[in-house]
């Protein structure tokens, strides 16, 4: 059974339909690619599934259960988070701030109720979770608006799998990054997978999801046209079933 | 802390020292620099006019001339850090002080009671100024410039309209002489400490607590806060109530030492509340700011005018050189901006291959 199945989502944006009756299926402790030319309806679904867009019609069943994504709280709430392409970082603020950011550890007794954080805590998680991912940040405490790209990154992609307890949807996290970065997120991929979480990578990179995904979905013109092993595919017969030179409903 | 603990390991972790980055440097010396200004502006006065300038009744006028400005500049200081701006604190300011005066005179404007009441008025007058703009600003989305321009009118105009006009005179004897004129601790002006309280308050509000690191973070990127859950519209409501209820505290103090309200004496108070903020650091874009410095930045507009007087050059020069101070702390800003959007300009000694940084440095030490 999938963790989440979406089925038959529908959302238009005035006279452009984004979505036409789409299908997806997220299983735990796999890596699941979402692709498709641009305007297929990637970036739609994902924001539908992590709550930041209500769909027109369609059904979402998490873990069995139906539900109603309205907001991203109550996606946070099921334990799915979200790595926007725009990473949504405070460029302002430190790694640690932006790894907790609103969800601040809070000092004991009176102190956390008068607003006092506990930033050794923080500190120390943020450690462990930059630790934990290989993620390369170099200092804990500078703005991470001075940061590189990379770094960025990292920080984002931290943050999110270290709050996903079930789900994690990563829209193109390597557009922007360097083949080394990109390799460290590609195995900070393969870490958090190897943890239970279900992984959602958007990607335009076929290399990339063959290297490091379970299973490919394939969207085009707002519909789920194929699904495939990863082990069972090939490049071509993705930017073949992406670009519609090869119609197919797989298993 | 220490410098481990600073750093991050990683797999291809990478050696190097720990560094401050271009920009911690340069805020870091700005908030440096307006100190050193500070320092340079009363060395000279206090060379050119040794017998009077360094004395204890000067400096006394200098920080009481600052102390009401400074409360105003603890709530500016905030709502300047969202990204935002209130005009109005010099008309709530105005607005406060006149029904907190008309409830003491209500009272029988005498003893503790009659003033303790006033005071509460002030204060909660303000600050329902301040949740007003707020409201308009984060739920109506109308510009906070636009809001707090139209309340500042709003406010001055009823304060005008309660009465007639005229200038309210009927405060408690015990205000005037504790706070208005009195000291503590021997020389140290009761106002001076009020201020000193709620800048030291203001500023663990803004750096030890979440309540100001939603602040700094509401003026970084609110997209950003939405979307990990932070309610932006109540942080902001709430910036703008606490620069208000700051406005309603400057106006029971402002009675207090004016021993009257002083309706047609705040018509700049709002801008040059707003000067010192940002001659301090803050910047008008969000996300950076110190409370420190906009006390700093509220100190020089006031110690030059002192020292100008002293020294029997024309105060209006006064006007001159924090214009120009002015025009060089955004300068500066906007330097600093666009080093951020650049990423950073610093060249770190780390391993590079093929263009790309492969790792956190660390070392044990």
């Amino acid at each position: 059974m999938s963790l989440l199945k979406a089925r038959g989502i529908v959302r238009t944006y005035g006279q452009v339909v984004a979505l036409d009756g789409a299908d997806f299926d997220v299983e735990a402790g796999q890596v699941t690619a979402l692709i498709g030319d641009n305007g297929a309806g990637k970036s739609t679904l994902i924001k539908i599934l992590a709550g930041t867009e209500e769909p027109e019609s369609g059904e979402i069943e998490f873990a069995g259960e139906a539900v109603t994504l309205n907001s991203p709280a109550k996606a946070r709430e099921l334990g799915i988070e979200t790595v926007y392409q725009d990473l949504a970082l405070c460029p302002h603020l430190d790694a640690i701030s932006n790894l907790y950011l609103g969800r601040e550890v809070m000092r004991g007794g009176l102190l956390g109720k008068l607003g006092f954080m506990n930033r050794k805590f923080m500190r120390q998680g943020s450690i462990d979770a930059f630790n934990d991912l290989g993620a390369t940040v170099r200092v804990l405490t500078e703005p991470v608006g001075t940061m590189s790209g990379g770094q960025k990154q990292g920080i984002a992609v931290a943050r999110s799998a270290s709050w996903a307890s079930k789900i994690i949807f990563l829209d193109e996290p390597t557009a922007a990054l360097g083949v080394v970065q990109t390799a460290n997120v590609l195995k900070l991929i393969k870490r958090v997978r190897d943890k239970g979480i279900g992984v959602v990578l958007i990607s335009h990179s076929m290399p990339e999801v063959l290297q490091v995904s379970d299973t490919v979905q394939v969207l085009r013109r707002g519909k789920r046209v194929a699904t495939y092993k990863t082990a069972d595919t090939s490049l071509e017969e993705l930017v073949a079933t992406m670009t519609g030179a090869l119609d197919e409903e797989a298993a | 802390m220490t410098s481990t603990d600073r750093q991050v390991q990683t797999a291809e972790g990478i050696l190097d020292a720990p560094k401050m980055t271009v920009l911690a440097r340069i805020t870091r010396i700005q908030a440096l620099q307006i100190v050193l200004i500070l320092a340079v502006i009363v060395v000279i006065f206090s060379v050119m006019a040794p017998d009077s300038f360094l004395t204890t009744f000067n400096l006394r006028s200098i920080v009481v001339n600052t102390s009401i400005f400074a409360v105003l500049g603890v709530g500016a200081t905030l709502v300047i850090i969202t990204a935002g701006i209130d005009l109005s604190i010099g008309s709530v300011l105005v607005f406060s002080s006149v029904v907190g005066s008309q409830a003491m005179a209500a009272m029988g404007a005498e003893g503790w009671g009659a003033a303790s009441v006033g005071a509460l008025v002030s204060i909660g007058a303000g600050l329902m100024w301040g949740l007003f703009n707020g409201v308009l600003v984060a739920k109506a989305k109308v510009p906070a410039f636009i809001v707090t321009l139209a309340t500042m009118g709003i406010a001055l105009g009823l304060a005008q309209v309660i009465t007639g006009g005229i200038d309210l005179y009927e405060i408690p004897t015990v205000l005037v002489d504790t706070v208005g004129f009195g000291n503590v601790f021997g020389e140290v002006p009761t106002l001076t400490v009020i201020a000193a309280l709620i800048v030291v308050l203001g500023s663990i509000l803004l750096h030890r607590t979440r309540f100001g690191l939603f602040t700094f973070a509401v003026g970084s990127n609110p997209e950003a806060c939405r979307r990990v859950g932070i309610n932006v519209d109540r942080q902001l409501i709430w910036v703008y109530g606490i620069s208000g209820a700051c406005a309603g505290i400057a106006g029971i103090m402002s009675v207090a030492f004016f021993q009257q309200t002083t309706i047609g004496g705040n018509s700049m108070t709002a801008l040059t509340v707003i000067a010192g903020v940002v001659i301090g650091g803050t910047s008008l874009f969000g996300g950076i700011g110190t409370i420190f410095g906009t006390v700093i930045g509220l100190l020089i507009p006031t110690t030059l005018q002192s020292g100008f007087i002293i020294i029997g050059v024309q105060s209006y020069w006064q006007s001159v050189v924090v214009g120009i101070f002015l025009i060089g702390a955004v300068y500066i800003d906007g330097v600093r901006r666009a080093r951020m959007q650049r990423g950073t300009g610093r060249k770190p000694k780390h391993l590079q291959i093929g263009g790309v940084r492969i790792g956190v440095q660390q070392k044990e030490e």
